[in-house]
């Protein structure tokens, strides 16, 4: 199940800064659980962030990111009212999108 | 609270979640490939390979990089002591010119690399996460500036362990 990113855009003098804060298990594959099954792999591992058609993030994960994973970047060229868009992709092929006007 | 009624709703909204996932199973990868497209860039390979390297110098030459150099200009911001593993979080700042990536690396770990960021024009050399570690490790920021590979370090203890333990 994917649920909804948090995503914050806000201006910082001329740049944008976009916080996220994803909701995702990122099972390493190494994990056991209570009966000593080993639990699999299961993270996100692309991440794109785009504003105006615009690539301006591009992250490739590995399991070794946190739990519900934070993320925090800037760019330039974005005015308030225009919205960034994150998508992300997990080892099962789930996806999710969200988008947010910068504040 | 009428629990009839709680469980009929917990039945049937699990159900409706489970018809919308396996409806979005279909079209989940191509999904994100259009995202990706409208963004205007080809959906690119998760890179398994520098993900499954297990040192530094490996993961350079498997993002396609030669050796890589060490550099001041790289500015990793962590605890010095992380008192739980599962969540350290970091920041990393590049102030080479042309900076075109950022990789972060925990040296102990099963595997090294934890995340890869390209970052396009435009955007800043900065970035900020959360990573797991498994034991006390040094963490590389691997950057990749104007083609060439440049690498800083710094220590982090850990208190408590965050890859399965």
């Amino acid at each position: 199940m994917a649920y909804p990113m948090k995503i914050r855009a806000s201006m910082m003098g001329d740049k944008v800064v976009v916080k996220a804060l994803i909701t995702h298990d990122m099972e390493t594959g190494l994990a056991k659980d209570s009966s000593g099954k080993t639990i699999p792999a299961w993270f996100i591992q692309q991440l794109i962030g785009s504003h105006n058609g615009k690539t301006i993030f591009n992250a490739q994960f590995g399991p070794s990111v946190s739990k519900n994973p934070s993320l925090e970047f800037r760019f330039s060229g974005g005015k308030v009212g225009e919205k960034v868009k994150l998508t992300w992709i997990d080892n099962k092929g789930e996806t999710r999108s969200d988008e947010k006007e910068i504040a | 609270m009428n629990k009839t009624r709680r469980a009929v709703l917990q039945s049937s909204s699990g159900f409706s979640v489970m018809a919308l996932a396996a409806a979005n199973g279909l079209f989940t990868s191509n999904a994100f490939a259009q995202a990706a497209a409208a963004a205007g860039k080809p959906v690119a390979e998760w890179n398994k390979a520098a993900f499954d390297t297990k040192s530094l110098q490996a993961t350079a030459t498997a993002l396609g990089g030669g050796t890589a150099v060490e550099s001041r200009d790289i500015i990793i911001s962590a605890p010095d002591i992380a008192e739980d593993g599962r969540v350290v979080p970091l920041n990393v700042t590049s102030k080479l010119a042309k900076t075109e990536a950022i990789a972060i690396l925990v040296e102990k770990n099963p595997n090294a690399l934890a995340a890869n960021f390209a970052i396009p024009e435009g955007t800043e050399p900065f970035v900020k996460t959360a990573v797991k570690m498994g034991q006390s490790s040094n963490i590389h920021a691997l950057v990749k500036a104007d083609g060439k590979y440049y690498f800083a370090t710094r220590e982090v203890k850990v208190t408590l362990g965050g890859c399965g333990g």
